[in-house]
């Protein structure tokens, strides 16, 4: 098919811990917790205070910049503490679960009948909108600037993902609506993309451009699809959304109702059985990850996302917005007795600089967080083109974002990337730079000047 | 492990203080440090900035002790305690302890005032900046004892390390940011300040100058050749070594260039660990033997008289210019520094071939120094950010290309 997608530069990080493909029912977490500060960029302008209860689907805070984009609560119960940061920033909202949950009731909604407006209105209203998320910049998409296309990869490729052929399964009519929906958004096309041999229930989608797709980490990543497919030109924008996301968009507007209900996949070496969970956004993690998981006393890291672009959250932490994973790896905070010069069987690398991982390439590691060495000035060059499929140079467009050259940066295609996509040259960077901070942060500064 | 806790509690201690990166420069070389991932990927790749360098330094030190025996073969041939070498690459004549003594003595000294003066002056560096000791001097400190002539004074080794470092290096902001390569940058200083004891048919054997010196005191001696085969050539003698020599290194020449077998595994070595680039060393080759053919074709189309100057070097076989003078340990160890070379890919390829093409050039035309590998090198590397503004423009213009035809 000529819509087949193939990569041939990237690295796939093999790592212990896999999820089993057994789906448990989580323990209904007491609390639910929402970040703001998962939706970069936007400032919330609170409406539930401390003490108002909200259904399901209730609204917590819209965005203050665009008001219509509304943040809903996935749980029904009380608003308990709204916890501050400096200069009483909202840095999360905690709710109180209550029991049974009660569903705000947004109306089942006609897809075949309904307009773009109706639709955009509709998502808008129920806190559907934040799923939606746009290039450039890398945001919750503006529903004032209609996209060129949309794009949803059905394929994860990061170290440990979820599968999403197995999250899928079984919500075929979910997804449609959702896809139909969205199609209504855009005048070009609905990208749909699956591994090359997937037996997912995206394949099945009618009114979408369906692609195959097959190589290496980062072929799954939205960002390398949209580069292969039809790459985002200055003042075009594209919208990308997660398929677990499009689930809950689905149901929806399938049963009116906002179900924040999503399988997650715990992952990592330092889980003791690696399997999937059904539980909702903002759930605490502690009601998953120590039955038959990790050690009460372990020095772990907690990952809400994959190990490449996942945030780091503490034991009593919550699942974030977007992801449908949590790993778990050692910390590696310890030292290593001439650690830079012995031979290293036991780590990944890309070079053969005294690293074995080349000898077999499918040998499964447990990588713990130590950085391997020290953070330094550029001076490798020629590594990061490995593993970045992107047809953008790396390293100038990462220099340009230090050096804060607004031209340059435009020219060298930032319209195109996000920082998931520097997560392997990231990874593989002799001098521990951090790409993905270099690059949301010229993002945002892109947004400031540029808008 | 208690010295591990040890030098932890140090650590800690020296936090924030102005000595903290000359601890933690010592505190590294003994243990990987403790730090873990903050924000980004919460895991990395094996390799950092030490472990490259030190494959370099792996690379290099077979050059290093060829050298120290090299150094000591050519002593003795010279004075004619021993004759030339007769059996290969093994030869007995040159693996004797009296050679490897010989160079040892004079070559260690070199090593040890290039790391003393350049890691003293990248210390303070860092004490002065607050940031913490960059690798790069490690792959430097080696490299320039290796492209001196074994007899240079000292403290001349000394000033201009001191002046690489400074001015090549640390004005720039240090590793990593520096335009000229350093170690070519010393050797440069070294060759205008003093060119007596840089170039010319005394310096390459130890012990040449110095009788030199005894005759002219009255001392009724023979004179002691310390000539390198380009040095012959350029005036027309012949190279008056066989090929298996020059490809082994039994010639005079700077201490640790004269081996290109060595620097071949060298090279294959650091491509084959991925550190060393091997667009760089093939088209810097390719380069050289293009140019190498153009004056095999001047010479044998007649357009130069065998009166003219040039015509010793122009007539050399095109592939001997990769056997002879610094042009492989140029290619291989100087040309590839990932910091002033090209750094994409594609301008790694012009800017080898311009290397190799240029090294040629410069050797055949240069009356006054018959080798051109330094400067073609510090030419490359001033012109590797142009050669890469243009492959960027290429990317550059593509992008523009597709939404010119997007809006038409």
């Amino acid at each position: 098919m000529s819509n087949d997608i193939r990569i041939k530069k990237g690295l796939d990080i093999k790592l212990n811990g896999e999820a089993e493909k057994t789906v448990e029912q989580a323990v209904i977490s007491n609390y639910c917790t929402i970040r703001p500060e998962d939706f970069h960029g936007v400032i919330p302008k609170l409406v539930a205070k401390e003490g108002t209860s909200v259904n399901a689907g209730g609204v917590l805070f819209y965005n203050k910049a665009i008001e219509a984009v509304k943040f809903v609560s996935p749980v029904s119960g009380k608003v308990v503490e709204i916890v501050r940061g400096p200069k009483r920033r909202i840095d999360a909202i905690k709710i109180e679960a209550s029991k049974p949950q009660t569903f705000e009731d947004f109306g089942k909604f006609d897809i075949d009948g309904a307009t773009a407006e109706s639709v955009k209105s509709h998502l808008l209203q129920a806190g559907c909108w934040p799923f939606v998320k746009q290039r450039p910049y890398d945001v919750i998409a503006n529903p004032e600037k209609a996209p060129k296309a949309i794009f949803i990869s059905g394929y994860a490729s990061a170290p440990l993902a979820a599968d999403l052929d197995f999250t899928l399964q079984g919500k075929e009519a979910e997804l449609q609506a959702a896809v139909s929906a969205l199609a209504k958004l855009t005048e070009g096309k609905v990208h749909v993309s699956v591994g090359k041999s997937s037996n997912s229930p995206l394949t099945g989608l009618s009114g979408v451009t369906l692609h195959k797709v097959s190589g290496p980490h980062p072929s799954g990543n939205v960002g390398t699809q949209i580069n292969k497919i039809d790459p985002i030109n200055k003042g075009e924008v594209v919208w990308t959304v997660n398929p677990q996301d499009l689930v809950i968009i689905g149901e929806l507007l399938l049963t009116g109702k906002f179900n924040a209900e999503r399988l997650v996949a715990l992952v990592g070496s330092s889980v003791q059985k690696p399997r999937y969970f059904k539980t909702v956004i903002g759930s605490e993690v502690s009601t998953m990850i120590y039955d038959k998981g990790v050690e009460q006393s372990g020095n772990d890291r907690i990952i809400s996302g994959n190990v490449l672009s996942g945030k780091e959250i503490k034991a009593d932490g919550a699942l974030d917005y977007y992801s449908n994973t949590i790993s778990v790896i050692p910390e590696g905070d310890d030292y290593d007795f001439f650690g830079w010069n012995k031979p290293v069987f036991n780590k990944v690398s890309t070079s053969r600089a005294l690293t074995f991982s080349w000898l077999n390439p499918n040998k499964k590691y447990d990588l713990d967080t130590n950085t391997n060495g020290e953070h330094r000035a550029f001076v490798v060059t020629g590594n990061y083109e490995e593993v970045f499929p992107l047809d953008i140079f790396p390293m100038q467009i990462l220099k340009a974002c230090m050096y804060k050259d607004l031209d340059e940066m435009e020219a060298l295609g930032m319209y195109e990337v996000a920082p998931e996509d520097f997560a392997l040259t990231e990874f593989v960077c002799v001098s521990k730079q951090p790409h993905q901070k270099i690059i949301r942060e010229g993002l945002d500064l892109m947004i400031k000047e540029i808008g | 492990m208690s010295l591990k806790n040890n030098l932890h509690n140090l650590k800690e201690k020296y936090k924030g203080k102005k000595i903290a990166p000359l601890f933690n420069g010592f505190h590294t070389f003994l243990y990987l440090p403790n730090e873990t991932t903050h924000g980004g990927t919460h895991i990395k790749a094996a390799d950092d900035l030490k472990r490259t360098m030190n494959t370099v330094i792996m690379a290099l030190i077979p050059c290093l002790i060829f050298g120290m025996f090299n150094a000591g073969y050519q002593h003795h041939v010279a004075i004619g305690e021993i004759s030339k070498v007769s059996g290969g690459f093994f030869s007995s004549e040159f693996w004797t302890l009296a050679n490897l003594g010989v160079g040892a003595l004079k070559i260690l000294p070199l090593v040890i005032v290039s790391y003393v003066v350049g890691l003293a002056i990248e210390f303070i560096f860092c004490i002065i900046k607050g940031h913490e000791i960059e690798e790069g001097y490690l792959v430097t400190g080696m490299l320039v004892p290796l492209i001196v002539p074994v007899d240079l004074p000292l403290w001349m080794l000394a000033v201009a390390v001191a002046f690489g470092v400074v001015i090549g290096k640390e004005v720039f902001g240090g590793t990593g940011m520096n335009i000229l390569n350093p170690a070519l940058t010393i050797r440069a200083f070294l060759f205008f300040a003093y060119p007596t004891w840089m170039s010319g048919d005394k310096v390459w054997v130890h012990g040449a100058v110095e009788r030199a010196q005894e005759i002219a005191g009255g001392a009724n001696v023979d004179v002691i050749s310390g000539e390198t085969i380009l040095g012959s050539l350029a005036q027309s003698n012949g190279a008056g070594y066989s090929v298996a020599d020059m490809f082994f290194g039994f010639i005079p020449g700077s201490v640790g260039e004269t081996s290109t077998l060595l620097i071949l595994l060298g090279g294959l070595f650091l491509i084959f660990t991925k550190i060393g680039s091997w667009r760089i060393m093939l088209s810097s080759v390719v380069g050289a033997l293009v140019m190498g053919l153009i004056f095999n074709g001047v010479v044998s189309s007649g357009w130069i008289t065998e009166s003219s100057k040039f015509y010793g070097l122009m007539s050399t076989e095109f592939w001997h210019h990769l056997l002879i003078g610094g042009f492989a340990f140029g290619t291989v160890f100087m040309a590839t520094d990932p910091v002033t070379a090209s750094q994409t890919n594609k301008g790694k390829w012009i800017y080898g071939f311009l290397v190799g093409f240029i090294s040629i050039l410069i050797r055949v035309f240069n009356p006054a120094y018959p080798e051109g590998v330094m400067l073609a090198i510090l030419l490359m590397n001033v012109f590797a950010p142009t050669i890469d503004h243009y492959v960027v423009q290429g990317n550059v213009k593509k992008r523009m290309k597709r939404l010119k035809v997007k809006t038409a």
